[in-house]
C-alpha cells in the first residue's frame, strides 16, 4: 500500500507556468486526476514519472524524497505509466513490448501472454505493435506497465478509443489493481469512469490544484463547472 | 607583443569566416529542422566555381563574387531544399544526416569531375590594400572578411528581427502548422532560409579560400569549426553563434602561435576543430529523454532460427563453389567485400538496430587493424585482442558521449573519429603520420582468405540475428522507439546504449584484423574520417536493417574503387550517383535488398 505525495511542485516553460505550486496526496486506491485541456495533467505525470524536472517542489513515495531520481529508478521503486500520446515500441510486436518490460524487472518471459489477456488483447501479441487500434495500443501499454508489478500506476487518458463495452470491463480491472494493493492515478476525460470508479478525485484547472475530494463532492463544487463550461 | 596583436587579428578575421558559414547553418537548421552535414560541401564547391569565374575566365573579382555568392549557391540551395530537404521534414534525425552526407559525398564528386586536382591559387581581395594596426598588418582581404561578417551579423539581425518574413520564420521553427494558418507558407520560408544558407556557405568559403587552400576535402571539413559555433549558439542563437565562430578563430590562430612545434603538437593542433567540437558537445545540457516523436520505423521481418541456418547454408555452399571456380584476384576481391560486409554488419546492428548514426566507425576498424598489426600479426587471439580493444574505444565514446544523443551524438561520433585519426592512429604508436604497417596473412591463398573472411561473416551475421531475436536486441528497438517508455519501465537507456556501441565496435575491430592481414600493407590513410562517409552511405543504400544488406553494401564498398580504376571517367560521376542515391534513398533505411524481401513475399503471397 503506497502513498504518494506531492508537495509545492511548479514546472514553468519559459514564461508559461504549466504547474503552480500543486500539493496533494494519493493514497491507496483509484485516484482520479481531471481537469481542462492545458490543466497541467500530464505534465504532473511527467514530474511524478521524473520524466521533467520540477522548477520547484518535491515528490515523495511513502516518505521517501524521489524528486532526484531518474525514471528508471522510479520504475524500480515501483512507479509505472502509460502515455496520452502512445509510446508503444512500433516496430515490436505487441508480445515483445510487454516482454521488453518482464524483462527489465527479471521476471519470466512466459508472464506476457497472461498479462496481454488480463488486459484483453491477447489476439494482437503477434502484431506489430504501430499496426493495432488505438485502443488496444493504450491497454497495451497498461500490460507492459502491470509487467513491471507497480506499486502506483499512473494511467494517462486509457480510455480514449475504447467502446462502451470495453470501457467497462476496463473499470472492473481498474478496481481488481486496487483490490491488489495498487494505487492508481487516473487521468481521464470519460466522467463516467471518473465518477463510478475513484474513491478520490482531484481537478487542476490552469496549472493549479482547484479542488479534491470524493466524486461527490467534486461535482457538486461551483468551481469545477466553471473551469469546464466557463 | 606584436606578436600577440597578430595574431589576434589573424584569429578575429578567421573567426568572422566561420561566422558567415556558421550564420547560414544556424539559420537553415531553425527554419527547416534540418542538420546540413553538407554545408561545408555548398561553400566548397561554390569557392571552386568562383576559381573558375574569377581566376580561369579572368571575371572582375567583384563581379564573380556576386554572380557566385549572390545568384548561383542560392539557386542551388533552392534546388536542394526542393527536391531533397522538404521531403525529409519531420523525419528522423538518422535520415536527415544521412541525406546530408549524401549531399556533401556527392558535391565533392561534381567537384572533382569538373575541376579535377591541380593547384588553384585564389588571390585575395583587394591585395593592394590594408592598414598598420600598431606595428602588425591587416591586410585588404582581412578587412573585407571582418566587414563580411559584421554585414551578416547585422543582415541576419535585422531580417530575424525587425521583418515579417523574419517574425514567420521564427514562428516556423515553433509551430510550422499554427504559422501557415496565419497565412505564411512554410515551404517558402524553408526555400528562403536555404538560398540564404547556401549564399553565406558560398561567402565563408570564399573568404577563406586564400588561407586554407582549394581542396575538395579539406574545405569540405572545415565546416567542422563552423559546427562547433552553431553548438555554442545551441543551433539557434545567432549572436552565441557568431560569438563562438570568433572564439574558435582566436583558439585556433593562438594554438599555431604558441604551442611548440614537435611532431606530436602539428598533429594536434590539426585535431583542434574535433577538439572543440567534443568539447563543446560535452559541455551542452543533459539532453531529456524524447517524448512522442518518431514512431516505429518498420524494419524487415526478423528471420527465424530455422531461416537463418538455412540462409547460412546456402551462403556458405555459394561461397565455396566461388572459390573453387574464380580465379585469384577475384577471389581476394570478393574476400574485401565480405570484410566491409562485416564492417557493415557493426553498422546494422548499431544504426539498423539501434537507431543510432556514426560517422566514425572505420575508426574502430582502424582501431582493431592497429592491434593485430602492434601485436605481431594475425592470430585468432590477436584479432579477438583487436576486437576487444574497439569495444573498448567504443565504450570510451559512448561513455564521454552518454549526456547527448541523436544529432549531437552523431555529431560527437564525427569529432571522435577526428581526433582518433590526428591524434592516435596518425601518431608514433599506432602507424606514424605517413606510415604504414607490414602484418602478415592469416592464411596464404586468395581462396583460403575468401573462405575465411566468408566464415567470420556467417558467425558474425548468425550472432547479430541472434542478438536481434533475443533480449539485448529487443531493448535496442524498444531504446530506438521510444526511450522515455524505456526509462518508465525501469531501463537505463544511456546505459543499453554503452553495450550497443561496444559490441558493434568489436564487430569492425575484427573486420579491422581481418582487413589488415588481408591487405598486408595498412596506414593511417585507410580508416580517415572521410572514409566513414561513403560506408554509411552504402550501409543505407544496400540496407542497414538487415544482414542481406550488410552483404550487398560490402559488395557495393569493394565495386566502387575497382569500377573507379576501370573506367577513370567514371570516377567522379560513380561519386556523384552515390550521394544523390542516398539522398534520394534515405527515406527508407531498409534499403534496396527490402525490394527483393518484398518481391519475394509478394510471390509466396
Amino acid at each position: 500500500m503506497s502513498t504518494l505525495r506531492v508537495e509545492g511542485v511548479t514546472v514553468r516553460f519559459g514564461e508559461v507556468t504549466a504547474v503552480d505550486d500543486v500539493s496533494l496526496i494519493v493514497e491507496p486506491g483509484v485516484t482520479g486526476l481531471i481537469g481542462p485541456n492545458g490543466a497541467g495533467k500530464t505534465t504532473l505525470f511527467d514530474v511524478i514519472s521524473g520524466l521533467r524536472r520540477p522548477t520547484a517542489g518535491r515528490v515523495l513515495l511513502d516518505d521517501e524524497d524521489i524528486t532526484g531520481r531518474g525514471p528508471h529508478q522510479r520504475s524500480r521503486l515501483g512507479v509505472a505509466r502509460t502515455f496520452q500520446r502512445l509510446e508503444v515500441f512500433g516496430s515490436l510486436t505487441v508480445w515483445e513490448n510487454v516482454v521488453v518490460a518482464l524483462e527489465s524487472r527479471r521476471r519470466p518471459a512466459k508472464l506476457a501472454q497472461e498479462l496481454l489477456a488480463r488486459v484483453g488483447i491477447a489476439e494482437f501479441a503477434g502484431n506489430q505493435a504501430d499496426t493495432v487500434p488505438t485502443g488496444a495500443a493504450r491497454l497495451l501499454e497498461l500490460a507492459r506497465a502491470l509487467a513491471t508489478d507497480p506499486r502506483l500506476l499512473l494511467l494517462d487518458e486509457p480510455s480514449s478509443g475504447l467502446d462502451r463495452a470495453e470501457t467497462d470491463a476496463f473499470g472492473e480491472l481498474l478496481r481488481q489493481l486496487s483490490a491488489e494493493g495498487r494505487s492508481v492515478v487516473l487521468v481521464e476525460h470519460d466522467m463516467d469512469l471518473v465518477m463510478g470508479y475513484c474513491d478520490h478525485v482531484h481537478v487542476l484547472n490552469l496549472g493549479r490544484l482547484l479542488v479534491s475530494g470524493t466524486p461527490d463532492a467534486v461535482r457538486a463544487h461551483e468551481g469545477v463547472r466553471e473551469a469546464y463550461l466557463g | 607583443m606584436t606578436a600577440l596583436l597578430a595574431y589576434t587579428i589573424f584569429g578575429l578575421v578567421t573567426g568572422g569566416a566561420y561566422a558567415v558559414v556558421a550564420g547560414g547553418l544556424v539559420l537553415t537548421y531553425s527554419t527547416s529542422k534540418v542538420f546540413n552535414v553538407g554545408h561545408g560541401a555548398i561553400g566548397m564547391v561554390m569557392a571552386f566555381l568562383y576559381w573558375e569565374l574569377a581566376e580561369n575566365r579572368g571575371l572582375p573579382q567583384w563581379l564573380a563574387l556576386l554572380l557566385v555568392a549572390g545568384v548561383c549557391a542560392p539557386l542551388f540551395g533552392l534546388v536542394v531544399e526542393r527536391f531533397v530537404m522538404r521531403r525529409l521534414a519531420g523525419a528522423p534525425v538518422g535520415i536527415t544526416l544521412v541525406a546530408g552526407v549524401g549531399l556533401l559525398v556527392g558535391l565533392i564528386g561534381v567537384a572533382q569531375v569538373v575541376w579535377p586536382p591541380q593547384a588553384r591559387p585564389v588571390r585575395p581581395f583587394l591585395d593592394q590594400l590594408g592598414v598598420h594596426v600598431g606595428q602588425s598588418f591587416v591586410s585588404g582581404h582581412d578587412l573585407v572578411t571582418l566587414a563580411c561578417a559584421v554585414l551578416v551579423a547585422g543582415g541576419l539581425y535585422v531580417l530575424l528581427n525587425r521583418t515579417r518574413t523574419g517574425l514567420a520564420m521564427r514562428a516556423c521553427v515553433d509551430a510550422p502548422e499554427l504559422a501557415a494558418l496565419y497565412g505564411t507558407r512554410p515551404t517558402r520560408l524553408s526555400a528562403l532560409s536555404w538560398a540564404i544558407g547556401s549564399a553565406l556557405a558560398a561567402l565563408g568559403g570564399i573568404l577563406l579560400t586564400p588561407v586554407v587552400q582549394l581542396d575538395y576535402v579539406t574545405m569540405t571539413l572545415l565546416v567542422i569549426t563552423a559546427y562547433t559555433a552553431a553548438l555554442v549558439g545551441r543551433l539557434r542563437s545567432l549572436p552565441w553563434t557568431f560569438a563562438g565562430a570568433l572564439g574558435l578563430g582566436l583558439v585556433q590562430s593562438y594554438a599555431v602561435a604558441y604551442l611548440p612545434s614537435s611532431p606530436f603538437w602539428i598533429s594536434f593542433r590539426a585535431a583542434i576543430p574535433a577538439l572543440l567540437l567534443f568539447v563543446v558537445l560535452l559541455a551542452m545540457p543533459q539532453s531529456p529523454l524524447r517524448i512522442g516523436g518518431v514512431r516505429g520505423s518498420r524494419g524487415v521481418a526478423v528471420p527465424t532460427a530455422l531461416t537463418t541456418g538455412v540462409s547460412a547454408g546456402l551462403f556458405a555452399g555459394v561461397v565455396v563453389v566461388l572459390a573453387l571456380l574464380v580465379d585469384p584476384v577475384v577471389a581476394g576481391q570478393l574476400a574485401l567485400a565480405l570484410v566491409f560486409g562485416i564492417v557493415l554488419l557493426s553498422m546494422v546492428l548499431l544504426t539498423g538496430y539501434g537507431g543510432v548514426v556514426s560517422l566514425g566507425q572505420f575508426t574502430f576498424v582502424g582501431v582493431g587493424a592497429v592491434t593485430v598489426a602492434r601485436l605481431g600479426g594475425p592470430s585468432p587471439v590477436t584479432l579477438l585482442i583487436g576486437a576487444g580493444v574497439a569495444a573498448a574505444v567504443g565504450a570510451l565514446i559512448a561513455l564521454t558521449a552518454l549526456r547527448v544523443s541523436g544529432l549531437y551524438l552523431a555529431l560527437a561520433t564525427l569529432g571522435f573519429a577526428q581526433l582518433m585519426d590526428k591524434l592516435v592512429l596518425q601518431s608514433p604508436v599506432a602507424f606514424g603520420v605517413r606510415g604504414s604497417l607490414q602484418v602478415p596473412r592469416l592464411v596464404e591463398s586468395a581462396t583460403a582468405q575468401l573462405l575465411l573472411a566468408a566464415a567470420v561473416f556467417v558467425v558474425v551475421g548468425v550472432g547479430v540475428l541472434a542478438v536481434r531475436r533475443g533480449r539485448l536486441g529487443r531493448r535496442m528497438i524498444a531504446v530506438k522507439d521510444s526511450p522515455a517508455a524505456c526509462a518508465t519501465l525501469g531501463l537505463n537507456v544511456r546505459w543499453i546504449r554503452v553495450w550497443v556501441f561496444s559490441l558493434s565496435a568489436a564487430i569492425a575491430g575484427l573486420a579491422g584484423g581481418l582487413f589488415a592481414q588481408l591487405r598486408e600493407t595498412v596506414a593511417a590513410s585507410d580508416f580517415q574520417l572521410f572514409n566513414n562517409l561513403p560506408l554509411l552511405l552504402f550501409a543505407v543504400i544496400a540496407g542497414v536493417t538487415s544482414v542481406s544488406g550488410a552483404l550487398l553494401g560490402g559488395v557495393l564498398l569493394m565495386l566502387l574503387p575497382v569500377l573507379q580504376s576501370g573506367f577513370p571517367a567514371f570516377a567522379g560521376v560513380a561519386v556523384v550517383l552515390l550521394g544523390v542515391a542516398a539522398a534520394g534513398l534515405a527515406r527508407d533505411p531498409n534499403g534496396l535488398v527490402s525490394w527483393g524481401f518484398r518481391v519475394w513475399s509478394w510471390r509466396r503471397a
